[in-house]
């Protein structure tokens, strides 16, 4: 274990102080330590997705799926409602004496635009809450960050985080035993 | 610092990763073929070969833009041809790169990873030489937006109650949410290709499609929440779609098409060619790109089963068509299976049982379901057989119903055979530079079926 005292003060205001991990367990566990000693402006970063690493940084909840419910919802009543429309109230056309209001052919495009509106909102809903795109964010500019996306693991405490001061939380990320620790400037 | 990279083998099959691998090598393995591998010779010779093709689509699509449908062998009775034989036929294939992205990852079926992104890449170039052949159908493709509703100056709407209609729904809100799909899974792949990438240029590309993905943990549990739901919603959607296309046939009065079971029908069909289809792609991608550690012979033997029993529903159907020829006592239905066997199309009926039911039929020894090069064979044969399924169930109904003096034989024309060439051209260029730009195997899902991938509750602090 190697730590790495970058100091980045005089470069201006910093966002955060960065811990690099070697495994997902360790970064789970600390996530869930650093979580109890009381930091909350905290997140953690991982080159796929690991389970409970949110629950651990207290992010219980996300909306995606209320997003999507909505999305479907619209989509599946406005291709009723203009099936509906089309053929009772603006283009009537009597095919073979069936009734205007012939509810069971307009379930296919019903469902279809069910599905569409839903699908397109859950990527949409996913992004959108998530703040992308987002050209620039502070934690690229640590370079070992560039490793969040093949093989290490990050947890970040940020200095907006009312508990935070430089060094008592660079001590306590140090009692995590990262691989290293390093001053993020924003 | 986790150096245990050895995966541990419950069972005596081969593993879906071969052991050894690590984040890391999984990464590099995956990520080089876009960023570092050399442009080869043969790559070359085989995209000048396919990208030929396509212009020859674009060559005969203009030819018939400029003549009209008339060069084509279609007639009446039979005036669908090769345009709805060849839409059906790759509309089924892209069926399994939705069955694998979507219903496997809703079944936890983690071998999918390795296969699951150019399965959806494979669905999404099917369903585009799918949709040229209805478009270039349609005599003034020029006026295809005719079939969407919205405000026009004739006042007129479509009718909501023709499956011709129903079938534009389904197939647009099949690419459409294909692709979100197919993307949504590429955002954290996006990024770490922007993070690998040495020249600018393709860092900055990279960059843009990531869209500044950093792999929050709060960012991953919206991702996961929305894929999930996306393969949710993807899995009614993959079933509909096929059915949906049965029901262009279903709902007329033509003898062999006004049935019920043309939807479970062409469902199995649909994927028993869409996984002859990913078994034709898998078999020299793996070899030739070197990734037989991701996709392994279980990968192939998975796929096989799946064939054999897709393809023994697709069995299933046929003998209940032939059963119901007689049993319903109708003259019509009769003749129809008459005319199957001993009828002028009598040679493709014989070379449809043979591709789809009885050559298949080796899969049940494991010697042809790991031997490469016979899977590759059969897997063709297959494609082959569903081919000539559509051809049947089209050109043979057509070309004989009810009154004989409109009976009249269907010929295709050399132009239907470069149109349909020339979509295999549009399908294999589309394969081809997706394998060069993006990365084919979905590079952080791989990284999940690691063993070091897993954290154990027993660690985690109590609150």
């Amino acid at each position: 274990m190697s730590i790495r005292a970058t100091d980045f003060s005089e470069c201006g205001p910093v966002y955060g102080l960065m811990a690099e991990f070697d495994s997902a367990q360790e970064l789970v566990t600390a996530a869930h330590k650093t979580h109890e000693e009381g930091y909350r402006k905290i997140d953690a970063y991982s080159p796929f997705p690991i389970e409970g690493l949110a629950e651990a940084i207290g992010f219980h909840k996300n909306r995606v799926s209320l997003v999507v419910l909505i999305g479907g919802l619209i989509g599946g009543l406005s291709a009723y409602a203009l099936q509906y429309w089309v053929a009772v109230i603006t283009y009537p056309v009597n095919i073979g004496g069936r009734p205007y209001h012939s509810w069971p052919s307009f379930i296919i495009v019903t469902f279809e635009l069910t599905i569409l509106f839903g699908g397109i909102s859950s990527a949409i809903g996913m992004i959108a809450l998530n703040g992308l795109p987002l050209p620039y964010h502070p934690v690229f500019n640590v370079p070992e960050f560039t490793k969040a996306t093949e093989n290490k693991f990050f947890l970040v405490v940020e200095s907006s985080d009312p508990q935070y001061d430089s060094a008592r939380t660079r001590s306590f990320l140090n009692g995590l035993s990262p691989r290293m620790i390093a001053e993020v400037p924003s | 610092m986790a150096t245990n990279t050895q995966i541990p083998v419950a069972d005596r099959r081969v593993p879906v990763i071969a052991p050894g691998h690590t984040f890391s090598t999984i990464t590099e393995k995956i990520a080089n073929i876009v960023l570092t591998r050399p442009v080869s010779l043969g790559w070359i010779l085989g995209f000048l070969i396919v990208f030929g093709m396509l212009n020859m689509l674009a060559g005969v699509l203009g030819y018939l833009f400029l003549k009209g449908v008339g060069i084509w062998g279609i007639n009446i009775p039979v005036g669908w041809g090769f345009a709805i034989i060849n839409f059906v036929w790759w509309i089924g294939i892209g069926h399994a790169g939705t069955l694998i992205s979507a219903i496997l990852a809703l079944l936890r079926q983690t071998w999918r990873n390795s296969i699951n992104r150019f399965a959806e890449a494979m669905t999404l170039f099917a369903v585009m030489c799918a949709g040229t052949f209805p478009l270039a159908h349609m005599g003034r493709p020029w006026l295809f937006y005719w079939m969407f509703p919205y405000p026009n100056t004739m006042r007129y709407w479509p009718n909501f109650r023709s499956p011709l209609v129903w079938d534009v729904f389904a197939v647009s809100t099949y690419f459409t949410i294909s692709l979100v799909f197919w993307f949504v899974g590429l955002i954290p792949d996006f990024a770490t290709m922007r993070d690998r990438a040495e020249k600018p240029f393709v860092r900055g590309i990279f960059g843009l499609l990531a869209m500044g993905w950093r792999g929050s943990a709060r960012h991953w549990h919206r991702y996961e929440t929305a894929y999930l739901l996306l393969a949710g919603l993807a899995t009614p959607l993959v079933l509909s779609v096929h059915t949906v296309v049965s029901f262009d046939f279903a709902v007329g009065i033509v003898p062999g098409w006004h049935t019920t079971i043309f939807p479970p029908y062409f469902v199995a069909g649909a994927i028993y060619s869409g996984f002859a289809m990913v078994l034709c792609l898998a078999i020299p991608i793996r070899a030739i790109y070197g990734l037989k550690d991701f996709i392994t012979e279980r990968h192939l033997e998975i796929s096989a089963k799946v064939m054999l029993a897709t393809g023994l529903i697709v069995a299933y159907g046929y003998g209940m068509e032939a059963f119901m020829g007689w049993y319903s006592g109708n003259q019509f239905d009769s003749f129809l299976l008459w005319n199957r066997l001993h009828g002028p199309y009598k040679f493709s009926y014989a070379a449809l049982l043979a591709c789809n039911i009885f050559i298949p039929q080796v899969l049940w020894l494991k010697k042809f379901r790991v031997s490469t090069g016979w899977l590759w064979l059969i897997s063709f044969v297959v494609l082959v057989g569903m081919w000539l399924e559509r051809f049947i169930i089209i050109v043979v109904s057509l070309s004989r119903d009810f009154v004989n003096s409109s009976w009249g034989m269907y010929y295709p024309t050399k132009w239907d055979w470069m149109t349909f060439g020339g979509t295999i051209g549009l399908f294999l260029t589309g394969m081809w530079l997706f394998l060069r730009v993006l990365p084919s195997i979905s590079i952080f899902e791989m990284r999940t079926l690691l063993p070091e991938a897993e954290v154990h509750e027993a660690a985690e602090v109590k609150q």
